[in-house]
């Protein structure tokens, strides 16, 4: 692995495809064990993927996932076309969801994929634009 | 104590990645909100839900969990049986509601953290 290119993951996401859900993270997940990162890294590697990846499906139309695996630490940035966030500091309180119900039934949308994503990660930036999408930038430091 | 030692003790019928009953519990958690589950239970940990649909098997296997009960006689959806056998992720069934399951894990030394 090249110092400051590191590994480049590129994952397409599609809203409401709930059977592949998790898919991308997963194998972000596997990547991770192979090159040996400690598993408890790993694991809120793969949490704060997981909600943004689980955003992209439940709120959006499109988006992509990226992750860049450094050797000191793991890029997540995810991407979307979609309604965006009309009220970020809101979407940040634990709880607040404007999931619909079918997919609060799954147990989706409890309103707490943003808060999780910040517990996890040692930086954390969004940016949405109403009306066209959010933008979600994570890193996760090796030690 | 591993997940097989629970499934002897407990009315639990494993229906999915009996390959990973040797995998040790660090405890319990009981949620049927996803990201209730991935933001507060532990690696480790057996998860007890309702939800029978595939997306458990994604939150077991990221957040780590040792196994997944699905309680209160909810059957796991087909493709939730078929994901959890290809992730290796231990998926157990019981007719027994969520809180007496958890109330028997307790008793058997299974505790919340």
């Amino acid at each position: 692995m090249n110092s400051e290119q590191g590994i480049a993951l590129e994952y397409e996401l599609k809203g409401g495809d709930f059977e592949i859900a998790g898919e991308a993270s997963s194998k972000i997940k596997r990547v991770l064990q192979q090159i040996g990162v400690r598993s408890d890294v790993i694991r809120r590697i793969a949490i704060s993927s997981y909600e943004a990846e689980m955003n992209v499906i439940i709120h959006a139309w499109s988006g992509v996932l990226k992750a860049r695996v450094f050797p000191d630490r793991t890029e997540i940035i995810v991407e979307d076309q979609g309604p965006g966030i009309a009220d970020i500091d809101l979407a940040m309180q634990e709880g607040y969801s404007t999931a619909p119900d079918h997919i609060r039934e799954m147990g989706f949308g409890a309103g707490m994929g943003l808060p999780n994503m910040v517990r996890c990660s040692d930086e954390f930036a969004i940016n949405s634009v109403a009306g066209q999408g959010t933008r979600i930038n994570i890193v996760i430091r090796h030690s | 104590m591993t997940v097989n030692d629970i499934v002897k003790s407990l009315p639990l019928t494993v229906v999915a990645g009996g390959d990973g009953l040797g995998a040790e519990v660090t405890g319990g958690y009981v949620s049927d909100l996803l990201s209730n589950v991935m933001g507060h239970a532990a690696a480790g940990n057996i998860w007890v839900t309702m939800q029978g649909h595939q997306n458990i098997v994604a939150v077991a296997s990221l957040a780590g969990l040792a196994a997944v009960i699905v309680a209160g006689g909810a059957v796991p959806e087909r493709e939730t049986v078929a994901k959890a056998e290809s992730e290796g992720i231990v998926l157990l069934t019981t007719a027994l509601p969520s809180f007496a399951v958890v109330g028997l894990l307790y008793q058997s030394g299974v505790k919340g953290q």
